[in-house]
């Protein structure tokens, strides 16, 4: 799934590639309020969806960015209003250990982000895949793409 | 459960050296439930040695496989092709788990990738705490199910001490300041009224059961195979 969203302009030296891990019933609808607002966001994320943000695992993000992923992002619920009771407190928990995990391998922790925010908040989706698109584009494309297209 | 926690990558690292094609071998036992080396994380140590490899410039083949239990022979013949096609293989099993798939691929380079702690149980989630020390002659009958050995910073076998204060051990733990285990048997005792028990004295303990009587085995004459040798 991860390798296939990776497979579109990833060996474009200027292109940036960001996987967002969507909450279906936040990030997701969010982020198609925003389409139906015609706001304007960088087309740089690609959306992944799952049923909650609680089943975001520590695999998924090292995947995005062993496949290409210049930055993940995972998107759920405000904190307190996740469908699942406390499945976007989980994955805070885990985001903050992947980006440990990133700082081990020698990745910039700030590749890997958590954002909250609720269904109705199109504003809120664009504005963070902008916030993002922007860190990362700071950070530049991931080493391992830069190394792997090297190769 | 026998309980562990993961080395630092770095060292890992280290241990493999310039091995090209690496094995993570998980257990799906005790070290799955205390979520050190089960298949996922042996699926996230292999994604993080990878990438970590590629961005030292000396990309490694890495591969992950989990077996029911690294104790035991069965379940490491079934990866046998596995190992055979490694240059090392990172066991994620305890120290048991280890030491079995070293010595039953006696050619292979086997490295640990894991500190194995304790036997104990989670006390909570991301928690776990130490219950046994395996000292091979069980007081627990004596102390209302609660081991002295294992529980108690000194291995008093007639305790309290004296240096416990409100029910917390004088010996600090890392940060943490344990609980004392003979306020524990007191207090369990005493709610059993079984209070009596505490005042027997315990004779001094036979530590040959223990680690200090060298390496330890059990034969079940009953469950050897007929026709096998019967080693006393």
């Amino acid at each position: 799934m991860i390798a296939a969203e990776m497979t579109t302009d990833a060996d474009e030296a200027d292109a940036i590639n960001i996987v967002a891990f969507c909450c279906h019933y936040c990030a997701y609808a969010a982020a198609d309020m925003a389409g139906s607002l015609r706001l304007q966001y960088p087309p740089s994320v690609k959306v992944v969806k799952l049923p909650c943000t609680g089943k975001l695992d520590l695999q998924l993000i090292l995947d995005a960015f062993e496949h290409g992923a210049d930055g993940v992002m995972v998107a759920g619920c405000m904190e307190g209003d996740c469908h699942y009771q406390q499945g976007n407190l989980n994955a805070k928990r885990r985001v903050n250990f992947s980006q440990e995990l990133l700082r081990s391998i020698g990745l910039e922790a700030e590749r890997v982000r958590m954002f909250n925010m609720s269904s109705a908040m199109g504003n809120r989706w664009a504005a963070a895949v902008s916030e993002m698109d922007q860190t990362v584009r700071k950070l530049g494309p991931s080493p391992l793409r830069r190394r792997k297209s090297a190769e | 459960m026998i309980v562990a926690e993961q080395k630092p990558l770095d060292e890992i690292k280290n241990l493999l050296g310039d091995s090209q094609r690496v094995l993570v071998a998980g257990c799906g036992t005790c070290v799955t439930v205390c979520f050190a080396g089960g298949a996922k994380e042996a699926g996230i140590l292999g994604s993080l040695l990878r990438m970590a490899a590629q961005l030292d410039g000396h990309p490694k083949a890495v591969t992950e496989v989990t077996v029911q239990r690294q104790c035991e022979w069965e379940y490491l013949d079934a990866i046998r092709d596995q190992v055979e096609s490694a240059d090392v293989v990172v066991s994620l099993g305890c120290g048991v788990g280890a030491q079995a798939l070293a010595e039953h691929f006696p050619e292979k380079v086997v490295v640990p990738g894991l500190n194995t702690k304790f036997m104990g149980l989670p006390a909570e989630h991301g928690e776990w705490v130490e219950r046994c020390a395996a000292c091979g002659n069980c007081l627990l009958g004596l102390t209302g199910g609660i081991c002295p050995i294992a529980r108690c910073s000194k291995q008093l076998l007639n305790g309290p001490c004296g240096g416990s204060s409100h029910g917390k051990c004088e010996i600090t733990c890392g940060d943490s300041q344990p609980d004392c285990a003979w306020q524990l048997i007191y207090d369990k005792l005493k709610a059993q009224g079984r209070l009596h028990l505490i005042m027997e004295i315990t004779p001094p303990k036979d530590w040959r059961t223990s680690r200090d009587g060298g390496p330890r085995k059990i034969v079940r004459k009953d469950l050897k195979l007929p026709g096998t040798e019967i080693k006393e």
